[in-house]
Protein backbone atom coordinates (compact mmCIF):
# COMPACT_ATOMS: atom_id res chain seq x y z
CA UNK A 1 0.00 0.00 0.00
CA UNK A 2 0.98 3.49 -0.85
CA UNK A 3 1.34 6.40 1.34
CA UNK A 4 -1.18 8.07 -0.98
CA UNK A 5 -3.76 5.83 -0.19
CA UNK A 6 -3.77 6.50 3.90
CA UNK A 7 -5.03 10.48 2.47
CA UNK A 8 -8.69 11.15 3.60
CA UNK A 9 -10.81 10.61 0.46
CA UNK A 10 -10.85 13.87 -1.34
CA UNK A 11 -11.82 15.65 -4.78
CA UNK A 12 -9.42 16.33 -6.81
CA UNK A 13 -7.29 18.87 -6.05
CA UNK A 14 -8.04 22.02 -8.10
CA UNK A 15 -4.70 23.85 -9.68
CA UNK A 16 -5.01 27.02 -7.51
CA UNK A 17 -5.41 24.78 -4.54
CA UNK A 18 -2.36 22.97 -5.27
CA UNK A 19 -0.19 26.27 -6.43
CA UNK A 20 -1.07 27.37 -3.01
CA UNK A 21 -0.11 24.46 -1.10
CA UNK A 22 2.95 24.05 -2.67
CA UNK A 23 3.61 27.47 -2.51
CA UNK A 24 3.39 26.97 1.28
CA UNK A 25 5.95 23.98 0.83
CA UNK A 26 3.57 22.08 2.88
CA UNK A 27 4.09 18.30 1.29
CA UNK A 28 0.49 17.24 0.53
CA UNK A 29 1.26 13.11 1.36
CA UNK A 30 2.70 12.28 4.63
CA UNK A 31 5.95 14.26 5.68
CA UNK A 32 8.23 14.12 8.47
CA UNK A 33 10.03 17.30 10.42
CA UNK A 34 13.83 17.42 10.22
CA UNK A 35 15.44 19.87 12.38
CA UNK A 36 17.21 22.02 9.89
CA UNK A 37 18.21 24.99 11.75
CA UNK A 38 20.10 25.31 15.38
CA UNK A 39 18.31 28.12 17.89
CA UNK A 40 21.93 29.73 17.72
CA UNK A 41 21.78 30.07 13.36
CA UNK A 42 17.51 31.02 14.03
CA UNK A 43 18.53 33.83 16.57
CA UNK A 44 21.39 35.31 14.67
CA UNK A 45 19.52 34.73 11.46
CA UNK A 46 16.59 37.44 13.12
CA UNK A 47 18.76 39.63 14.60
CA UNK A 48 20.67 40.27 11.60
CA UNK A 49 18.17 40.61 8.95
CA UNK A 50 17.35 43.85 11.74
CA UNK A 51 20.13 44.91 11.82
CA UNK A 52 21.23 44.51 7.81
CA UNK A 53 17.39 46.87 7.36
CA UNK A 54 18.43 49.53 10.06
CA UNK A 55 22.17 49.47 8.56
CA UNK A 56 21.16 49.91 4.94
CA UNK A 57 17.99 52.77 5.50
CA UNK A 58 20.27 54.92 8.14
CA UNK A 59 23.45 54.24 5.72
CA UNK A 60 21.10 55.17 3.07
CA UNK A 61 20.56 58.88 5.32
CA UNK A 62 23.87 59.05 5.92
CA UNK A 63 24.38 58.90 2.33
CA UNK A 64 21.76 61.73 1.59
CA UNK A 65 23.95 64.67 3.12
CA UNK A 66 26.65 63.96 0.62
CA UNK A 67 25.03 62.18 -2.45
CA UNK A 68 28.42 61.41 -4.71
CA UNK A 69 31.02 58.55 -4.73
CA UNK A 70 34.60 58.91 -5.69
CA UNK A 71 37.49 57.14 -5.70
CA UNK A 72 41.09 58.03 -4.59
CA UNK A 73 41.44 59.73 -0.78
CA UNK A 74 40.01 62.80 -1.45
CA UNK A 75 36.96 63.84 -3.27
CA UNK A 76 37.14 65.23 -6.97
CA UNK A 77 33.76 67.03 -6.87
CA UNK A 78 34.15 67.84 -10.18
CA UNK A 79 33.78 63.95 -11.36
CA UNK A 80 32.03 61.94 -9.05
CA UNK A 81 31.64 58.37 -10.21
CA UNK A 82 27.99 58.39 -8.97
CA UNK A 83 25.94 61.74 -7.66
CA UNK A 84 22.22 62.27 -7.54
CA UNK A 85 21.39 65.68 -7.70
CA UNK A 86 18.62 67.91 -8.11
CA UNK A 87 17.28 71.00 -10.29
CA UNK A 88 14.95 73.54 -9.32
CA UNK A 89 12.62 74.34 -12.58
CA UNK A 90 11.20 77.71 -13.61
CA UNK A 91 8.09 76.92 -12.57
CA UNK A 92 9.06 75.52 -9.09
CA UNK A 93 9.16 72.26 -9.33
CA UNK A 94 11.80 69.62 -8.94
CA UNK A 95 14.20 67.70 -11.29
CA UNK A 96 15.94 64.59 -9.57
CA UNK A 97 19.17 63.06 -11.91
CA UNK A 98 21.32 60.36 -11.36
CA UNK A 99 24.55 60.57 -12.52
CA UNK A 100 26.84 57.71 -13.37
CA UNK A 101 30.01 59.19 -14.78
CA UNK A 102 29.17 61.84 -17.51
CA UNK A 103 25.57 60.56 -17.86
CA UNK A 104 22.56 61.40 -16.54
CA UNK A 105 19.02 60.36 -15.73
CA UNK A 106 15.88 61.83 -14.53
CA UNK A 107 14.81 59.98 -11.69
CA UNK A 108 12.81 62.89 -10.24
CA UNK A 109 10.52 61.17 -7.75
CA UNK A 110 12.72 58.47 -6.34
CA UNK A 111 16.54 59.52 -6.81
CA UNK A 112 17.82 62.95 -6.52
CA UNK A 113 14.47 64.63 -5.74
CA UNK A 114 11.49 62.92 -3.90
CA UNK A 115 8.60 64.46 -2.05
CA UNK A 116 8.60 64.40 1.96
CA UNK A 117 5.87 65.12 3.73
CA UNK A 118 4.68 66.17 0.75
CA UNK A 119 6.82 69.13 -0.37
CA UNK A 120 9.00 68.24 -3.35
CA UNK A 121 12.74 68.25 -1.70
CA UNK A 122 16.69 67.55 -3.31
CA UNK A 123 17.21 64.53 -1.51
CA UNK A 124 19.47 61.57 -3.01
CA UNK A 125 17.64 58.78 -1.67
CA UNK A 126 13.45 59.17 -0.79
CA UNK A 127 12.31 59.32 2.30
CA UNK A 128 10.81 56.22 2.65
CA UNK A 129 14.44 54.38 1.95
CA UNK A 130 16.12 56.04 4.62
CA UNK A 131 16.25 55.76 8.87
CA UNK A 132 15.14 58.37 10.12
CA UNK A 133 12.95 59.31 7.12
CA UNK A 134 13.26 63.45 7.46
CA UNK A 135 17.04 64.04 6.13
CA UNK A 136 18.65 64.35 9.63
CA UNK A 137 22.16 63.12 9.69
CA UNK A 138 23.31 63.51 13.42
CA UNK A 139 20.33 60.78 13.65
CA UNK A 140 21.21 58.58 10.82
CA UNK A 141 24.73 58.28 12.07
CA UNK A 142 23.66 57.06 16.05
CA UNK A 143 21.20 54.76 14.65
CA UNK A 144 24.13 53.28 12.10
CA UNK A 145 27.02 52.85 14.67
CA UNK A 146 24.79 51.61 17.51
CA UNK A 147 23.21 49.27 15.03
CA UNK A 148 27.24 48.56 13.68
CA UNK A 149 28.07 47.47 17.03
CA UNK A 150 24.74 45.05 17.26
CA UNK A 151 25.52 43.64 13.72
CA UNK A 152 29.63 42.91 14.04
CA UNK A 153 28.90 41.13 17.67
CA UNK A 154 25.98 39.05 16.34
CA UNK A 155 28.33 38.51 13.31
CA UNK A 156 31.40 37.28 15.23
CA UNK A 157 28.95 35.07 17.58
CA UNK A 158 27.62 33.42 14.24
CA UNK A 159 31.63 32.69 13.32
CA UNK A 160 32.58 31.33 16.73
CA UNK A 161 29.49 28.85 16.55
CA UNK A 162 29.73 27.97 12.66
CA UNK A 163 33.38 27.03 13.48
CA UNK A 164 33.36 25.46 17.04
CA UNK A 165 29.74 23.80 16.00
CA UNK A 166 31.15 22.54 12.38
CA UNK A 167 28.06 23.96 10.65
CA UNK A 168 30.83 26.29 8.21
CA UNK A 169 32.45 22.94 7.50
CA UNK A 170 29.72 20.67 7.56
CA UNK A 171 27.19 22.70 5.74
CA UNK A 172 28.77 25.81 3.71
CA UNK A 173 31.93 24.31 2.17
CA UNK A 174 31.42 22.64 -0.96
CA UNK A 175 32.12 19.06 -1.95
CA UNK A 176 33.51 17.97 -5.17
CA UNK A 177 30.21 16.84 -6.10
CA UNK A 178 28.75 20.03 -5.13
CA UNK A 179 30.97 21.68 -7.70
CA UNK A 180 31.00 18.67 -10.34
CA UNK A 181 26.87 20.08 -9.48
CA UNK A 182 26.94 23.41 -10.08
CA UNK A 183 25.96 23.59 -14.10
CA UNK A 184 22.90 21.50 -13.42
CA UNK A 185 21.97 23.20 -10.59
CA UNK A 186 22.30 26.58 -12.47
CA UNK A 187 20.11 24.94 -14.60
CA UNK A 188 17.28 23.47 -12.26
CA UNK A 189 17.35 27.38 -10.50
CA UNK A 190 16.89 29.13 -14.02
CA UNK A 191 13.94 26.27 -14.53
CA UNK A 192 12.79 27.31 -10.70
CA UNK A 193 12.99 23.84 -10.40
CA UNK A 194 14.66 23.34 -6.28
CA UNK A 195 15.44 20.36 -4.45
CA UNK A 196 12.35 18.66 -2.55
CA UNK A 197 12.35 15.34 -0.20
CA UNK A 198 15.62 14.48 1.16
CA UNK A 199 17.93 16.38 -1.48
CA UNK A 200 16.36 19.26 1.00
CA UNK A 201 18.24 18.40 4.34
CA UNK A 202 21.22 19.58 2.73
CA UNK A 203 21.83 23.52 1.13
CA UNK A 204 23.11 22.93 -2.65
CA UNK A 205 25.92 24.19 -4.31
CA UNK A 206 24.55 27.41 -5.25
CA UNK A 207 23.03 27.59 -2.00
CA UNK A 208 26.60 27.26 -0.14
CA UNK A 209 28.32 29.89 -2.76
CA UNK A 210 25.62 32.26 -2.13
CA UNK A 211 25.91 31.89 1.93
CA UNK A 212 29.37 31.55 2.11
CA UNK A 213 30.18 34.70 -0.12
CA UNK A 214 28.23 36.74 2.26
CA UNK A 215 29.59 35.32 5.31
CA UNK A 216 32.97 35.10 4.27
CA UNK A 217 33.56 37.87 1.56
CA UNK A 218 30.55 40.90 1.56
CA UNK A 219 30.43 40.83 5.70
CA UNK A 220 33.75 41.29 6.56
CA UNK A 221 34.28 43.81 3.22
CA UNK A 222 31.41 46.23 4.68
CA UNK A 223 32.67 46.51 8.21
CA UNK A 224 36.51 46.94 7.23
CA UNK A 225 34.99 49.71 4.45
CA UNK A 226 33.11 50.97 7.33
CA UNK A 227 36.28 51.56 9.51
CA UNK A 228 38.35 52.83 7.46
CA UNK A 229 35.82 55.76 7.05
CA UNK A 230 36.55 56.88 10.52
CA UNK A 231 39.63 58.71 11.09
CA UNK A 232 40.85 57.85 13.81
CA UNK A 233 40.98 54.20 12.61
CA UNK A 234 42.61 55.34 10.22
CA UNK A 235 44.96 56.26 12.63
CA UNK A 236 45.10 53.06 14.79
CA UNK A 237 45.51 51.19 11.36
CA UNK A 238 47.10 53.12 8.22
CA UNK A 239 46.38 49.67 6.10
CA UNK A 240 43.03 50.21 6.00
CA UNK A 241 42.54 53.18 3.38
CA UNK A 242 46.06 51.73 1.83
CA UNK A 243 44.18 48.68 1.16
CA UNK A 244 41.28 49.66 -0.12
CA UNK A 245 43.04 52.59 -2.46
CA UNK A 246 41.97 55.89 -0.08
CA UNK A 247 39.03 56.72 1.97
CA UNK A 248 36.62 57.57 -0.75
CA UNK A 249 37.48 54.23 -2.75
CA UNK A 250 36.72 52.38 0.77
CA UNK A 251 33.21 55.10 0.89
CA UNK A 252 32.57 53.58 -2.82
CA UNK A 253 32.90 50.01 -1.87
CA UNK A 254 30.93 50.25 1.26
CA UNK A 255 28.12 51.58 -0.87
CA UNK A 256 28.36 48.69 -2.94
CA UNK A 257 28.34 46.27 -0.34
CA UNK A 258 24.99 47.90 1.29
CA UNK A 259 22.95 47.00 -2.68
CA UNK A 260 25.04 43.47 -2.77
CA UNK A 261 23.19 43.06 0.55
CA UNK A 262 19.96 44.25 -0.55
CA UNK A 263 20.51 42.16 -4.06
CA UNK A 264 21.10 39.10 -1.72
CA UNK A 265 18.31 39.75 0.36
CA UNK A 266 15.50 40.25 -3.02
CA UNK A 267 17.00 37.14 -4.62
CA UNK A 268 17.13 35.31 -0.93
CA UNK A 269 13.25 36.26 -0.76
CA UNK A 270 12.40 35.29 -3.70
CA UNK A 271 13.80 32.06 -3.69
CA UNK A 272 12.06 31.53 0.08
CA UNK A 273 8.62 32.12 -1.43
CA UNK A 274 9.19 30.53 -4.82
CA UNK A 275 10.47 27.18 -2.91
CA UNK A 276 8.23 27.02 -0.20
CA UNK A 277 7.44 30.07 2.05
CA UNK A 278 5.91 28.79 4.82
CA UNK A 279 8.09 25.43 5.43
CA UNK A 280 11.01 27.80 5.24
CA UNK A 281 9.90 30.51 7.19
CA UNK A 282 9.13 27.94 9.96
CA UNK A 283 12.19 26.24 9.80
CA UNK A 284 14.13 29.65 10.43
CA UNK A 285 11.45 30.22 13.41
CA UNK A 286 10.94 26.96 14.89
CA UNK A 287 13.72 24.73 13.08
CA UNK A 288 11.68 22.39 12.06
CA UNK A 289 11.33 21.79 8.25
CA UNK A 290 8.58 19.47 6.70
CA UNK A 291 9.98 16.80 3.82
CA UNK A 292 7.64 14.87 1.89
CA UNK A 293 8.27 11.17 2.21
CA UNK A 294 8.25 9.70 -1.83
CA UNK A 295 5.41 7.44 -2.27
CA UNK A 296 6.92 3.83 -1.62
CA UNK A 297 9.43 4.94 0.88
CA UNK A 298 6.91 5.16 3.73
CA UNK B 1 3.58 22.46 18.29
CA UNK B 2 0.24 22.56 16.59
CA UNK B 3 -0.41 24.19 13.41
CA UNK B 4 -2.45 26.98 14.77
CA UNK B 5 -0.31 27.74 17.29
CA UNK B 6 2.91 28.23 15.15
CA UNK B 7 0.70 30.34 12.81
CA UNK B 8 -0.13 32.92 15.23
CA UNK B 9 3.79 32.52 16.84
CA UNK B 10 4.31 33.63 13.00
CA UNK B 11 1.46 36.32 13.41
CA UNK B 12 3.13 37.60 16.43
CA UNK B 13 6.25 37.91 15.20
CA UNK B 14 5.18 39.76 12.02
CA UNK B 15 3.39 42.44 14.27
CA UNK B 16 6.25 42.97 16.07
CA UNK B 17 8.39 43.47 13.02
CA UNK B 18 5.88 46.06 12.27
CA UNK B 19 6.18 48.63 15.09
CA UNK B 20 9.64 48.91 13.54
CA UNK B 21 8.30 50.46 10.62
CA UNK B 22 9.73 53.54 9.16
CA UNK B 23 7.21 55.65 11.51
CA UNK B 24 8.18 53.46 14.31
CA UNK B 25 11.66 54.50 13.85
CA UNK B 26 10.96 58.03 13.33
CA UNK B 27 9.44 57.72 16.76
CA UNK B 28 11.99 56.42 18.64
CA UNK B 29 14.39 58.98 17.21
CA UNK B 30 12.66 61.55 19.02
CA UNK B 31 12.28 59.15 22.49
CA UNK B 32 14.92 60.64 25.21
CA UNK B 33 15.09 56.70 26.34
CA UNK B 34 16.16 56.12 23.19
CA UNK B 35 18.65 58.43 22.31
CA UNK B 36 20.12 58.09 25.89
CA UNK B 37 20.95 54.18 24.35
CA UNK B 38 22.54 55.51 21.51
CA UNK B 39 24.80 58.17 23.31
CA UNK B 40 25.41 55.34 25.58
CA UNK B 41 26.91 53.26 22.29
CA UNK B 42 28.72 56.58 21.62
CA UNK B 43 30.98 56.03 24.84
CA UNK B 44 31.85 52.70 23.86
CA UNK B 45 32.72 53.31 20.96
CA UNK B 46 35.17 56.36 21.67
CA UNK B 47 36.15 53.80 24.59
CA UNK B 48 36.95 51.17 21.76
CA UNK B 49 38.46 53.46 19.29
CA UNK B 50 40.86 54.85 21.88
CA UNK B 51 41.90 51.34 23.15
CA UNK B 52 43.47 50.68 19.05
CA UNK B 53 44.23 53.93 18.46
CA UNK B 54 45.94 55.00 22.08
CA UNK B 55 47.03 58.54 22.41
CA UNK B 56 50.17 58.63 19.79
CA UNK B 57 49.22 56.83 16.76
CA UNK B 58 49.50 59.18 13.88
CA UNK B 59 46.75 59.78 10.86
CA UNK B 60 47.74 59.48 7.56
CA UNK B 61 50.05 61.80 6.10
CA UNK B 62 50.39 62.65 1.78
CA UNK B 63 52.88 63.87 -0.07
CA UNK B 64 52.44 67.14 -1.96
CA UNK B 65 51.20 65.59 -5.13
CA UNK B 66 48.10 64.21 -3.31
CA UNK B 67 46.80 67.95 -2.36
CA UNK B 68 43.72 68.51 -3.39
CA UNK B 69 43.43 71.36 -6.02
CA UNK B 70 40.39 72.49 -5.02
CA UNK B 71 39.87 72.17 -1.13
CA UNK B 72 36.27 72.36 -0.04
CA UNK B 73 35.68 74.94 3.03
CA UNK B 74 32.08 74.20 4.63
CA UNK B 75 30.62 75.59 7.73
CA UNK B 76 31.34 79.61 7.97
CA UNK B 77 33.16 80.79 4.80
CA UNK B 78 33.26 84.82 6.74
CA UNK B 79 32.26 85.38 10.08
CA UNK B 80 31.00 88.73 8.30
CA UNK B 81 31.04 90.87 11.79
CA UNK B 82 32.37 94.47 11.81
CA UNK B 83 34.53 93.28 14.73
CA UNK B 84 36.03 90.13 12.23
CA UNK B 85 36.53 92.75 9.53
CA UNK B 86 38.32 95.42 10.62
CA UNK B 87 41.05 92.63 11.78
CA UNK B 88 41.02 91.38 8.05
CA UNK B 89 41.33 94.93 7.07
CA UNK B 90 44.91 95.43 9.22
CA UNK B 91 45.88 91.86 8.59
CA UNK B 92 45.26 90.18 12.00
CA UNK B 93 47.28 92.33 13.63
CA UNK B 94 45.76 92.76 16.87
CA UNK B 95 44.28 89.08 17.12
CA UNK B 96 44.93 87.45 19.77
CA UNK B 97 44.84 83.71 20.78
CA UNK B 98 44.91 83.35 24.31
CA UNK B 99 44.69 79.84 26.75
CA UNK B 100 42.81 80.25 30.18
CA UNK B 101 40.57 78.32 32.90
CA UNK B 102 42.38 75.67 34.26
CA UNK B 103 46.28 76.55 33.73
CA UNK B 104 48.55 78.12 36.43
CA UNK B 105 50.05 80.45 33.39
CA UNK B 106 47.23 81.80 31.10
CA UNK B 107 48.48 83.26 27.71
CA UNK B 108 47.59 85.77 25.02
CA UNK B 109 49.56 85.72 21.86
CA UNK B 110 49.27 87.52 18.63
CA UNK B 111 49.76 85.95 15.21
CA UNK B 112 53.44 86.87 15.42
CA UNK B 113 54.04 85.55 18.33
CA UNK B 114 52.55 82.17 17.52
CA UNK B 115 54.66 82.57 14.26
CA UNK B 116 58.14 82.73 16.38
CA UNK B 117 57.03 79.53 17.89
CA UNK B 118 58.65 76.10 16.35
CA UNK B 119 55.93 74.79 13.99
CA UNK B 120 55.22 71.67 12.31
CA UNK B 121 53.73 71.11 8.80
CA UNK B 122 51.89 68.00 7.59
CA UNK B 123 50.13 67.08 4.50
CA UNK B 124 46.71 65.25 6.04
CA UNK B 125 43.23 64.30 4.66
CA UNK B 126 40.40 66.43 5.69
CA UNK B 127 37.54 64.47 6.60
CA UNK B 128 33.83 66.21 6.51
CA UNK B 129 30.98 64.69 8.84
CA UNK B 130 29.06 64.57 5.50
CA UNK B 131 31.70 62.27 3.65
CA UNK B 132 33.86 63.96 1.67
CA UNK B 133 37.28 64.47 1.84
CA UNK B 134 40.27 66.68 0.88
CA UNK B 135 43.73 66.36 1.46
CA UNK B 136 45.66 69.80 2.24
CA UNK B 137 49.11 70.83 3.47
CA UNK B 138 48.86 72.68 7.22
CA UNK B 139 51.61 74.50 8.99
CA UNK B 140 50.83 75.55 12.75
CA UNK B 141 51.89 75.36 16.12
CA UNK B 142 51.63 72.05 17.73
CA UNK B 143 48.87 73.23 20.57
CA UNK B 144 50.79 70.79 23.23
CA UNK B 145 53.67 73.44 23.26
CA UNK B 146 51.22 76.14 24.34
CA UNK B 147 49.66 74.21 26.66
CA UNK B 148 53.00 73.08 28.47
CA UNK B 149 53.76 76.72 28.68
CA UNK B 150 50.40 77.11 30.02
CA UNK B 151 50.68 74.54 32.63
CA UNK B 152 47.36 72.79 33.11
CA UNK B 153 46.22 72.27 36.48
CA UNK B 154 45.41 68.46 37.60
CA UNK B 155 42.03 69.09 37.39
CA UNK B 156 42.01 70.28 33.76
CA UNK B 157 40.19 67.34 31.97
CA UNK B 158 38.79 69.15 28.09
CA UNK B 159 40.12 72.12 26.00
CA UNK B 160 37.24 74.40 24.82
CA UNK B 161 37.73 75.62 21.37
CA UNK B 162 36.17 79.47 21.24
CA UNK B 163 35.64 81.00 17.99
CA UNK B 164 34.68 84.31 15.68
CA UNK B 165 32.10 83.13 13.17
CA UNK B 166 28.50 84.29 14.85
CA UNK B 167 26.18 81.00 14.11
CA UNK B 168 22.79 82.44 14.41
CA UNK B 169 20.15 84.96 12.69
CA UNK B 170 20.88 88.62 13.24
CA UNK B 171 18.97 90.28 16.15
CA UNK B 172 18.91 86.35 18.16
CA UNK B 173 21.20 86.04 21.42
CA UNK B 174 24.76 86.00 20.15
CA UNK B 175 25.92 82.13 19.86
CA UNK B 176 29.69 81.76 18.10
CA UNK B 177 31.18 78.38 16.64
CA UNK B 178 33.33 76.62 19.63
CA UNK B 179 34.13 73.04 20.00
CA UNK B 180 35.66 70.90 22.74
CA UNK B 181 38.18 67.68 22.38
CA UNK B 182 39.95 65.72 25.58
CA UNK B 183 43.36 67.17 26.45
CA UNK B 184 44.72 63.90 25.33
CA UNK B 185 43.90 64.83 21.84
CA UNK B 186 44.71 68.07 22.24
CA UNK B 187 48.25 67.44 22.87
CA UNK B 188 48.15 65.18 20.20
CA UNK B 189 51.28 65.76 18.04
CA UNK B 190 49.21 66.74 14.76
CA UNK B 191 46.78 69.06 16.93
CA UNK B 192 48.20 72.14 15.55
CA UNK B 193 46.99 75.77 15.62
CA UNK B 194 47.51 76.47 12.03
CA UNK B 195 48.10 79.81 10.41
CA UNK B 196 49.31 78.52 7.03
CA UNK B 197 47.12 76.34 4.41
CA UNK B 198 49.00 74.82 1.11
CA UNK B 199 52.04 77.40 1.60
CA UNK B 200 50.00 80.11 1.66
CA UNK B 201 48.41 82.75 4.87
CA UNK B 202 45.37 80.66 5.79
CA UNK B 203 42.85 81.76 3.86
CA UNK B 204 39.28 83.71 5.68
CA UNK B 205 37.39 80.95 4.23
CA UNK B 206 39.17 78.17 5.96
CA UNK B 207 39.62 79.84 9.37
CA UNK B 208 42.15 82.84 8.60
CA UNK B 209 43.90 83.85 10.73
CA UNK B 210 44.44 80.76 12.64
CA UNK B 211 42.15 77.15 13.09
CA UNK B 212 42.64 74.19 14.89
CA UNK B 213 44.18 70.83 13.05
CA UNK B 214 43.37 67.66 14.88
CA UNK B 215 43.89 65.20 12.13
CA UNK B 216 42.46 61.77 13.72
CA UNK B 217 39.00 63.70 14.26
CA UNK B 218 36.20 64.77 11.91
CA UNK B 219 36.32 68.72 10.39
CA UNK B 220 33.60 69.71 13.11
CA UNK B 221 35.45 69.27 15.57
CA UNK B 222 38.35 71.58 13.88
CA UNK B 223 37.02 74.72 14.55
CA UNK B 224 37.82 77.86 12.71
CA UNK B 225 38.38 81.36 13.35
CA UNK B 226 39.92 80.59 16.54
CA UNK B 227 40.85 83.20 19.44
CA UNK B 228 40.27 81.38 23.08
CA UNK B 229 41.42 78.05 24.27
CA UNK B 230 39.77 77.16 27.85
CA UNK B 231 40.88 74.53 29.88
CA UNK B 232 38.02 72.80 31.96
CA UNK B 233 37.10 70.56 33.77
CA UNK B 234 33.61 69.98 32.44
CA UNK B 235 31.72 71.30 29.97
CA UNK B 236 28.21 70.82 31.17
CA UNK B 237 27.22 74.19 31.76
CA UNK B 238 29.00 75.78 28.64
CA UNK B 239 26.23 76.69 25.85
CA UNK B 240 24.01 73.62 25.12
CA UNK B 241 26.45 71.32 27.29
CA UNK B 242 27.08 69.34 24.69
CA UNK B 243 30.46 70.49 24.04
CA UNK B 244 30.20 71.81 20.76
CA UNK B 245 28.26 74.01 18.66
CA UNK B 246 26.59 70.75 16.09
CA UNK B 247 26.63 68.60 19.38
CA UNK B 248 24.35 70.81 20.90
CA UNK B 249 21.89 69.89 17.71
CA UNK B 250 22.60 66.79 18.04
CA UNK B 251 26.05 65.46 16.53
CA UNK B 252 27.79 62.99 18.57
CA UNK B 253 30.62 64.62 21.07
CA UNK B 254 33.30 61.42 19.58
CA UNK B 255 34.51 63.09 16.40
CA UNK B 256 36.69 60.16 15.51
CA UNK B 257 34.28 58.13 13.53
Amino acid sequence: MTDHATDLPSPPALPAKELALKALGVPRGPHYFFYRHSAWVRAAHWLNALCLAVMLMSGLAIFNAHPALYLGNGSDFEHPILSLTAQQNNDGSVTGYTWIGEHFFNTTGILGASREDGQWMARGFPSWATLPGPQWLAMGRQWHFAFAWILVLNGLLFFAYGLWSGHFRRDLTPTRKDIADLPHEIAQHARLHFPHGEAARHYNALQKLAYASVIFGLGPLVVLTGLTMSPTMDAAFPILPWIFGGRQTARTIHFVCAFSFLAFFLVHIAMVVLSGSWNNIRSMITGWYAIGKEPGHG
Amino acid sequence: MAEQTRRSFAARTLAAAGTLSLGGCYDLSQKKWFTDILGSVEVLTRRAQHLFAGPHTLAPEYSKADIAPVFRANGTLDPGTPDYAAHVANGFRDWRVTVTGLVEKPLSLSMAELRALPSRTQITRHDCVEGWSCIGEWKGTPLALLLAAAVPKPAARYAVFYCADPMTAEGDPEHYYYESLPLSEAVHPQTILAYEMNGQTLPVAHGAPVRLRAERQLGYKQPKYLQRIDLVEDFSRIEGGKGGYWEDLGYTWYGGI
